[in-house]
């Protein structure tokens, strides 16, 4: 166990998040995309407060911050699907690209 | 050495299941895979030492999926499972750019020179936690306040279906409800 493993496995995460959010049309499977992204944040902040600073619990603060990111991008991801869906009978992206430049 | 051996099973875990999400056919299954995903992830996070932290993830994990799964039945476009989905856009650029990242990142991770730390651990983690978050931290605590309060206002009004907005006009000055269907209270 070391940082660099550790920060490698967040990298992981982050990538297939990365490419999930990217490549799925579905709103639903884009959200989970970016709750793959912040468990890698999860992951770093875990590995930076063990690995460089135990006396300071910053990385566990920052751990708290991307919990709660997750729990408010659920909730609000699953509000915004509902009320296009209901408005537009839309649950996929390429369908609802009006505001594309 | 068990640590070692825990630590990249629950990293290899963590990393398979993760691309599983994209994989498999049926949402509920993807659902479930990100749950996993999730569990392997704290099991890093319990390996080291963060008991209150990776526990938090699990048990909150396990609900979230389970609410989620409940979202995912209703958007759901293959239900049983039993075709094989792909709803996909720009896979190869996506690919492309994961990987890219990917790549990015290790090469920092491994040419970094990271500071070490030789400070003692705390005897309580989960109790430095707490005295930061209602010491120096407050601030971060009450904007995570704000937002999630936020985040009720603004998920129940999306999720209205019709509003008092939407009865009695945009300034509420409308003396009968204009609703779809006659009856209800004063009608």
């Amino acid at each position: 166990m070391s940082l660099q493993e550790y920060l490698l496995l967040a990298a992981a995460l982050f990538s297939v998040g990365l490419y999930g959010a990217l490549s799925q049309q579905s709103i639903v499977m884009i959200m989970m995309g970016l709750e793959l992204m912040i468990n890698a944040v999860i992951v770093g902040g875990a590995a930076f407060w063990y690995f460089t600073a135990l006396d300071r619990p910053d990385g566990q603060v920052v751990i708290v911050l991307a919990i709660t990111a997750m729990a408010i991008e659920m909730a609000a991801g699953f509000a915004v699907t509902t009320a296009v869906f209901r408005a537009r009978d839309v649950d996929m992206t390429d369908m609802a690209a009006d505001l594309k430049g | 050495m068990w640590r070692e051996f825990v630590f990249w099973l629950c990293a290899a875990g963590s990393v398979v299941t993760g691309v599983a999400v994209f994989r498999v056919d049926s949402m509920a299954r993807a659902t479930f895979a990100l749950l996993a995903s999730f569990l392997f992830a704290a099991g890093t996070v319990l390996l080291v030492d963060l008991t209150y932290l990776g526990i938090l993830v699990i048990l909150m994990m396990i609900m979230e999926m389970v609410i989620m799964v409940v979202f995912m039945l209703m958007y759901m476009m293959n239900p049983a499972g039993l075709m094989p989905m792909t709803m996909v856009h720009n896979q190869k650029g996506s690919l492309a750019i994961a990987i890219g990242t990917f790549a990015v990142l290790a090469t920092g991770i491994y040419l970094i020179d990271w500071p070490t730390s030789s400070a003692p651990q705390p005897e309580d983690p989960t109790m430095a936690l707490g005295e930061a978050l209602m010491g120096p931290k407050m601030l971060m605590m009450i904007v995570l306040g704000l937002a999630l309060f936020a985040t009720i206002v603004a998920t129940v009004v999306l999720a209205t279906h019709r509003g008092r907005y939407d009865r009695y006009g945009d300034r509420l000055d409308r003396d009968r409800p204009d609703d779809p269907v006659r009856g209800g209270v004063g009608r």
